[in-house]
């Protein structure tokens, strides 16, 4: 009894930290991006200007937002359907065969690999091959970055697609074989329809990587504060500026940098919310 | 249950310990006399220069040197936040800056170094570069390397029918500022529209983080042209350009011509960018790289001891031996005008009202 109301204790103050942790940062992106907002108002979300230089001081975080949000959507529309492709090799077509386990572990291992070794490789070996192949002609900007994006985000979207679709009843499947169903009708019929809100929550979580990505989207996006032109420009995402200019920043310049942040977390807040919502209206 | 209860107490007591060892190591560190170790932070610039002679002091004084390499705005605000001995800056610090900090502070300049115009270009190692051509570069105005102006600018060389890159800084940097000092010095139009900063707005090119990142980044990139530190250039073996400066004369950086943009006057306070030199043999986009401290060195709790041996460590820095260091890394040493104004501010750095150097 006694040991019990203190796992009860434990887990609930563990909780609580986690609260005041979330709590906390919170608190500190809006109170330390408050001069930033009384200096430009919304302005700030809307404009181009990104000026640190003395006397001249404009921020605004639109390059930024749109550098994020294009190499997000570039990255997902790219890695859904190549996770969806693996998940249901994965866990329907080949489930429980060697080939399947050994394709398994491989992203997973995906998943591990530091992000920093991504940026290398991608600097290394995707730039080159894509000034090869004339997409681009420095090889840096959106469509390197969202490649090398789509690459990190497919191992989540993927091993907790094909968890949810190897979570489908074996009995639902097997009614639907004695029915005379082919294994595609099986798919689309049975398989997609029940795990349909896990599949989606798992490509929600992979977004949610992509926009707070920062070490690999730095080496390859160019870092130029503008607003990208096309698919092949370059441009900067917000945890890219983030990264490459608080070291150096004071004043109103580091309070715009936590204003980006506190963007950042809401943008991300958002993404989250419409996909717990999407997933309430499916199942 | 048990096993979460002996989990928690062991992560209690390692807490504690740690918190425990940190008073500990402060409250002796403020007995003993014995100075173990300094710590410093900032530029990067001068960083292979800082590595080599601070490794050197710890070998001969057996005290424990570290140098954090984080930009001369991390070094201020290190120093700012009393968490160094000491920080490096590229640029000096302006009187409102300087008011900004909790005490006076003073620059000691360590060695003079170029930032030079580095390119990759195939088969191309020689390039000649006159201020217009370069505003014209930085601006996005030329984007092509067989640019008529260019190429008329370089009559023996065959230029390549391909786009020019330019690299920046993606951070904020000392760097940036002494190049942007200049550039705002030679061209009406970067004065008006960019001017000088350590980060700057800019209208063309790509960025790339630190010096060794822009380095990389032009060694790695066929077309590119940017500025950096002139020791990352030399230390990966990139071509840079030559530079027309204020006499008309095309000069490479090298330590003489470094050398020559310091032989003007030097105000007793060191604080002075030496772009765009009027000497015939000055390489124009050169400049002291120093290092700061507060003038009063008693503060918080520290300690008599350490304070001396940072001046000392200072005075040894800008002596000979220091400075001889500084050629094999491509930087040049302080002429002697120089020394004798670093050695002055260091005697009126104090510590409880009283000189500090010998």
């Amino acid at each position: 009894m006694k040991s019990d109301k203190i796992t009860k204790y434990t887990l609930f103050i563990a909780s609580l930290v986690i609260l005041f942790v979330s709590g906390g940062m919170v608190f500190s992106l809006i109170g330390g991006s408050i001069p930033a907002f009384k200096e430009f108002g919304l302005q700030f979300i809307f404009s181009t200007e990104w000026n640190p230089t003395e006397d001249r001081e404009a921020y605004g975080a639109l390059p930024f937002i749109t550098g994020t949000m294009f190499t997000s959507i570039l990255a997902l529309i790219i890695c859904l359907p190549l996770a969806f492709a693996t998940a249901l090799f994965i866990a329907e077509y080949f489930k429980r065969s060697s080939l399947a386990s050994i394709l398994s572990s491989m992203v997973d291992l995906l998943a591990g690999i530091p992000s920093i070794v991504y940026g290398l490789w991608g600097f290394y070996t995707l730039r080159p091959l894509m000034i090869e192949l004339g997409w681009s002609a420095q090889g840096y900007g959106i469509l390197t970055s969202g490649i090398i994006l789509a690459i990190m985000i497919i191992p989540y979207a993927t091993s907790l697609s094909a968890e949810i679709i190897s979570m489908v009843p074996n009995e639902l499947k097997e009614a639907a074989y004695s029915l005379g169903a082919t294994r595609m009708e099986v798919i689309f019929n049975v398989i997609l329809p029940n795990a349909r809100s896990g599949i989606i929550a798992s490509f929600i979580l992979a977004f949610g990587r992509a926009l707070g990505e920062t070490m690999a989207v730095t080496m390859l996006i160019g870092n130029a504060n503008v607003i990208p032109k096309g698919i092949s420009g370059v441009g900067n995402t917000m945890a890219s500026v983030i990264a490459n200019q608080f070291g150096e920043a004071d004043g109103l310049k580091l309070s715009s940098l936590i204003a980006i942040g506190l963007l950042l977390f809401l943008i991300t807040g958002i993404v989250n919310a419409i996909g717990k919502l999407i997933i309430k209206k499916l199942s | 249950m048990k096993h979460i209860i002996t989990l928690l107490v062991i992560a209690a007591l390692f807490v504690g310990c740690q918190g425990g060892k940190k008073k500990n190591s402060s409250a002796t560190a403020k007995k003993a006399e014995k100075v173990s170790a300094l710590t410093a932070a900032g530029a990067t610039f001068p960083m292979p220069f800082y590595n080599l002679v601070f490794k050197n002091y710890t070998k001969e004084k057996g005290i424990l040197m570290t140098y954090g390499g984080i930009g001369s705005g991390g070094g201020i605000r290190s120093l700012k936040d009393k968490v160094v001995d000491f920080g490096a800056s590229d640029a000096f610090l302006s009187d409102k800056k300087m008011a900004d900090l909790p005490g006076e502070i003073v620059h000691i300049p360590t060695c003079l170094g170029a930032v030079v115009i580095a390119f990759n270009l195939p088969e191309v190692t020689d390039v000649k570069l006159t201020n217009k051509l370069l505003e014209a570069i930085f601006m996005g105005k030329i984007t092509k390397w067989n640019d008529k102006l260019l190429q008329a600018n370089n009559p023996g060389v065959k230029l390549p029918d391909m786009p020019i890159t330019v690299v920046h800084r993606s951070d904020g940097s000392g760097t940036t500022y002494i190049f942007s000092d200049f550039m705002s010095k030679i061209s009406e139009q970067w004065n008006m529209k960019v001017g000088k900063g350590k980060s700057l707005k800019w209208p063309t090119g790509i960025g790339a983080k630190g010096n060794p990142g822009v380095a990389g980044t032009i060694k790695s990139t066929v077309g590119s042209i940017g500025y950096v530190g002139s020791e990352y250039a030399f230390a990966q073996k990139i071509p840079v350009a030559k530079l027309k400066n204020k006499a008309g004369n095309y000069i490479e950086p090298t330590i003489e011509s470094i050398s020559a943009a310091a032989k003007g006057e030097i105000p007793a306070d060191t604080r002075v960018m030496l772009t765009n030199s009027d000497d015939p043999n000055a390489y124009p986009i050169s400049g002291f790289t120093w290092i700061i401290l507060y003038k009063n060195q008693q503060y918080d709790n520290r300690s008599e001891a350490k304070a001396k041996e940072t001046v000392k460590f200072l005075n040894w820095l800008i002596d000979a031996d220091a400075q001889a260091v500084a050629s094999k890394v491509h930087y040049a040493p302080l002429p002697e005008k120089a020394v004798k104004r670093a050695k002055a501010i260091l005697k009126s750095v104090t510590y409880n009202g009283k000189p500090l150097a010998e």
